[in-house]
């Protein structure tokens, strides 16, 4: 029987983002679907709402936060689905890592597949939609901080509902309420800027949100995974 | 090294299997027969730890299990019904991700346990493109690449020509005689070169239930 050399915790956080990005390279669609919901998605308010730019400035924040929020969760289904199918998960389930770690990963990569495209698309839409200069860097700072978040819950949601065929619906009505304070503090922080108060507190609540859903959300996703095998 | 005590599940108010014994120790093999639906595959899940609805104890090396989950883990192989393969990626693809997942390096080993399952050629091909076969010797060969101490293998010998078949009860039969420990189900007339206990599911169930 042969040894096998151990790696250290790092190299298996990168082994993972590796295998993630590559199947993303592989199967395009989980990277374009997102994305060309967001942009379809904001496109048609101003075809819908008209395009007074005053109105839709108004809007604007909430258009862009809201179409997120839905991209992200459209996007969860592909995050555990094909692993759960193919049997990797009760592989991944077995290995004596940290799950945490492994888990942390596998969402962190799914947030550079699914989220950083919408985000660096972001400010071209806020400024399509008419939002005032001042706006643009809250929102952005605002989905940096919060569209983590929102990966992190939504994959607590997507593990309880992988066992399920049809999870779609049951997977929205589970994670949506969670969404609710990243989506009022997130438009909360463009208003703020837009009425010239300071929104680094909010920031900074958003931030400890992160923190909290780094920290606590693996652990829930680790166990929604355990009994969805089950 | 695996001992399972009083072990008892019912799925869907249907016993499974109740009382039931066994011991494992290295350098064994243990069959898990009965009929279909007999409960063989829950009861290697429940011993992976993939499934906690039973009640009863399970040792691993004197300990319950639950308290040395992890260290089990580090020592088992387990290999499921589903292959574990993804099929977007290629052979070597799948295998490195296996490997870095459990933390141990694959050492450039994957060409030769691809090799040893008559995949050499195959290490880049997208495993879509491969027969059930193929892809389940892919899932075959991460056996060569972790030291694990015992190998858990639920109908290992699905989808394999007879040539596969022979060469896998061949290195089933080494890896007993190296002190591994084996615990399987399969359907199949085992030919293994060493000693095989069985244990029979259907059996355990019949003598609890005349008593």
């Amino acid at each position: 029987m042969m040894n096998n050399s151990r790696m250290g915790l790092g190299s298996v956080v990168v082994a993972t983002v590796r295998r993630e990005l590559l199947l993303a390279f592989r199967s395009p669609g989980d990277v374009i679907n997102p994305l060309m919901f967001f942009i379809i998605a904001v496109t048609l308010f101003p075809l819908g709402g008209g395009a007074d730019s005053a109105f839709l400035s108004g809007i604007a924040s909430g258009v862009i936060w809201v179409t997120t929020l839905l991209a992200i969760m459209f996007s969860m289904e592909s995050l555990f689905r094909a692993d759960y199918e193919d049997g990797s998960l009760e592989q991944l389930l077995m290995s004596p890592q940290p799950l945490y770690f492994l888990l942390l990963a596998k969402v962190l990569s799914h947030w550079l597949i699914a989220c950083l495209p919408i985000l660096i698309l972001a400010p071209v839409f806020a400024v399509m939609l008419a939002m005032p200069v001042a706006g643009i860097l809250p929102l952005i700072l605002g989905l940096l901080a919060g569209t983590p978040i929102l990966c992190l819950l939504g994959a607590i949601g997507m593990a309880l509902t992988v066992g399920l065929s049809r999870s779609g619906l049951l997977l929205a009505v589970l994670i949506l309420p969670l969404y609710i304070p990243v989506l009022v503090f997130g438009t909360g922080m463009v208003s703020a800027a837009l009425d010239s108060l300071p929104y680094t507190g909010l920031l900074a609540l958003m931030g400890a949100m992160l923190v909290l859903a780094i920290c606590l959300s693996p652990l829930a996703i680790a166990a929604a995974l355990r009994i969805s095998v089950n | 090294m695996l001992e399972g005590q009083g072990l008892f599940c019912e799925r869907d108010d249907r016993v499974l299997f109740q009382h039931l014994d066994f011991s494992l120790s290295a350098g064994q093999v243990m069959q898990i027969q009965g009929s279909n639906g007999s409960g063989k595959t829950t009861l290697l899940r429940i011993l992976c730890g993939l499934n906690t609805d039973y009640e009863g104890e399970i040792l691993w090396n004197k300990q319950p299990i639950r308290k040395v989950r992890t260290e089990f883990r580090d020592t088992v192989f387990f290999l499921g019904h589903a292959p574990a393969i993804n099929k977007s990626l290629s052979p070597t693809e799948n295998l490195r991700w296996f490997c870095a997942s459990r933390g141990v390096s694959d050492n450039g080993n994957i060409p030769a346990a691809l090799a040893t399952f008559g995949l050499a050629g195959y290490e880049d091909v997208p495993c879509y493109v491969m027969s059930a076969g193929q892809q389940r010797r892919v899932s075959l060969a991460r056996m060569k690449l972790i030291a694990a101490k015992m190998w858990i293998l639920d109908e290992p010998f699905t989808a394999l020509d007879k040539r596969g078949v022979a060469e896998l009860e061949t290195m089933l039969a080494t890896f007993v005689k190296e002190g591994g420990a084996l615990m399987l189900t399969t359907h199949h007339p085992l030919q293994l070169q060493c000693p095989v206990e069985v244990l029979d599911l259907d059996r355990s169930n019949d003598e609890a239930d005349s008593s």
